[in-house]
């Protein structure tokens, strides 16, 4: 341990965090532009060419309005949940994979940060701790909607953890690592979306409800409980929660593409490395694109079927292809 | 000292502290935030001692699931954010008393064990070995018996709780 | 080397200090001008009505106890995946053991009622 190192490291959490929130300003235009063609509008276009400012603009009247806190409510808890929030978003990103090993000013780069053999549990631990911020938001503004959806929100999330959890495990029975370096590399001849088509399913429809995305919402369900957990946050405070939805949106997909859609693998990779980066980045923008879709296209979930769909078809559905993959890998093997 | 040291020695004194209002803050929200913090604490001690599975599973298990299983409980009760209950109740120096017997009792039990005296050793670099780890879960030389018990106490646990709160339920 | 864990602490803090920096930058910046009305909590506009922290149903606290459950086993189930290429026929089988008796926790629970929201 140097202090190069260190600096490197600094400097590579620096990149990664502007790049997500870059990312993130960037996925709120995207996702308005492609709602509104869906829906044969234009969306934002006024703010700079073909609106790419309109970002900057809602970040710069955000900072400057009023913040209010309700005088009843548990007034510290209420100010650091966005806080909590956020950080579990950005920090899951730490282990994602970017790309091989680049040359640059005379020194060799790996483009991941840390290849930690425990990638995918650490992956899983974040997301279990990312329930905080939204059960403490709805709960401290001492208000009955937010707080029904701070609790709504934790139910859902804690069960499609569980079939999250499983889908993981296929990818890392075929490996046989936990480290999503060595996910990625081992899917150079086929993804693992063709291998697992079942865990990948899973994955794609527990994400979508561990961000509190369409069609399962529920926890900010405008028509019955006014915003949700953020019902009572304006200003900065309400645009980290905001952040930390669209980048909760990006990780998942980096992570639900480094784990079946070959992660930062492509043709000409092994020339050029620098390639890396931005087959992620087309990746990732092709998943996120079918995140917003299925916004556009489906409707909301009861809230009762939406927790049995988590707990009597998808854990099952997962645990179920857990050991078909187990007893398929035995007899290849054998 | 070493930057270990110091890391170390803020980590416990920030664990402590927050035991320390686990037990004496008056509000039980506010107190399952404080044990959520003990929790955390105990992660970066795991972290310390160059573990990563375990510091891992500490995170996942203890902070993902039985700390949201205590926030439930909290919001299951009535009047959680009242101030004005007594803390303490007439036998607050009989608790006092046998916890302070057990410690003792703990501390002389455990000091005849050669293992107390030991200073913990860290894991080898690069983390413990998973498939090792992973080997001995199913060997039946190695822990395969604890381990299929421990999905029968898991089944065991889930029967006993749901019909204790199934009963509830019904009421 | 603690190096993973060092780089994990790393990150952690510059992610803590964004959001920090955004909150306080918001603080200074803004307009503060609060008066009782504006600090009242919002439900659409009526007054409200009665205690918010008050009992929730006990539904919540058992899907809580069924996760804990499950989550344990899911973990369980990592290093076994881990170290499954250099298993034999009969670690399979005890895995499969381990994940039937749970199958069995879920069935029962199902069978309960503990997994109906009403």
């Amino acid at each position: 341990m140097n202090a190069t190192l260190v600096i490197e490291w600094v400097v590579k959490s620096l990149v990664i965090i502007l790049v997500l929130t870059g990312g993130f300003a960037y996925t709120t235009l995207y996702e308005r532009k492609v709602l509104a063609r869906m829906q044969v509008r234009r969306g934002p276009n006024r703010a700079g060419p073909l609106g790419i400012l309109q970002p900057v603009a809602d970040g710069i009247k955000l900072i400057f309005k009023e913040e209010l806190t309700p005088h009843n409510a548990d007034k510290f808890i209420f100010t650091v949940a966005p806080v909590i929030t956020v950080v579990p978003a950005l920090v899951i990103t730490a282990v994602v994979p970017w790309g091989r090993e680049i040359s640059l000013f005379g020194r060799t780069f790996t483009l991941y940060l840390s290849n930690v053999n425990v990638a995918v549990l650490y992956i899983l631990s974040v997301t279990s701790i990312s329930v905080y911020g939204i059960t403490l938001a709805g709960w401290s503004s001492n208000n009955k909607y937010a707080t029904l959806g701070g609790v709504r929100a934790t139910a859902q999330m804690i069960s499609y953890e569980l079939a999250l959890g499983c889908a993981y495990i296929g990818p890392i029975l075929i490996v046989g690592s936990m480290s999503l370096v060595d996910i990625v590399e081992a899917q150079a001849g086929v993804w693992f979306i063709f291998l697992q088509p079942v865990a990948f399913l899973v994955y794609f429809l527990a994400s979508l409800a561990e961000v509190n995305r369409a069609p399962f919402d529920m926890p900010e369900a405008e028509q019955e409980l006014t915003a949700g957990y953020h019902t009572e946050y304006s200003g900065m405070k309400f645009a980290l929660f905001f952040m930390a939805e669209y980048i909760k949106m990006i990780a998942v997909a980096m992570i639900g593409v480094s784990l079946f859609l070959g992660g930062y693998l492509g043709p000409g990779i092994d020339r050029f490395p620098i390639l890396g980066p931005v087959y992620l980045f087309i990746k990732v923008a092709v998943w996120l694109f079918v995140i917003i879709w299925v916004r556009a296209t489906l409707p909301r979930i009861r809230y009762d079927r939406l927790m049995a769909l988590g707990w009597k078809v998808m854990f099952p559905l997962a645990l179920l292809s857990v050991m078909i993959t187990a007893l398929v890998l035995l007899f290849v093997e054998s | 000292m070493t930057i270990m040291q110091i890391i170390f020695l803020i980590t416990a004194s920030v664990t402590l502290f927050a035991a320390l209002m686990v037990v004496s803050t008056r509000k039980m929200m506010h107190a399952a935030m404080w044990l959520i913090l003990v929790l955390f604490g105990v992660t970066i001690t795991f972290a310390l001692l160059e573990t990563r599975f375990f510091a891992i599973v500490q995170l996942v298990i203890y902070i993902g699931a039985i700390a949201i299983l205590i926030i439930f409980a909290v919001m299951l009760t009535r009047r959680s954010m009242n101030a004005d209950v007594p803390q303490v109740n007439r036998n607050w120096w009989l608790v006092m008393v046998s916890s302070l017997a057990l410690f003792v009792g703990l501390v002389t039990v455990m000091s005849v064990w050669e293992g107390f005296f030991v200073t913990a050793r860290t894991a080898p670099p690069g983390g413990e070995n998973l498939v090792q780890l992973g080997t001995a879960l199913v060997d039946p030389n190695g822990f395969v018996l604890p381990f299929e018990v421990a999905s029968l106490v898991l089944l065991a646990a889930m029967v006993g709780a749901i019909y204790v709160a199934a009963e509830r339920k019904e009421k | 080397m603690l190096s993973d864990w060092l780089y994990v602490g790393i990150f952690l803090v510059i992610a803590t200090f964004l959001p920090f920096v955004a909150i306080t930058l918001a603080g200074i910046l803004g307009p503060k001008k609060p008066n009782r009305l504006k600090s009242t909590i919002y439900e659409c506009g009526i007054e409200t009505v009665g205690e918010t922290w008050v009992q929730f149903r006990a539904q919540y606290y058992i899907f809580a106890l069924v996760f804990v459950v499950f989550d344990v086993e899911t973990v369980l189930l990592y290093p076994w995946a881990v170290a499954y290429n250099q298993l034999g026929l009969f670690a399979v089988a005890e895995a499969v053991l381990f994940v039937l008796i749970l199958f069995a926790a879920l069935v029962y629970a199902w069978r309960k009622g503990a997994l109906r929201w009403f």
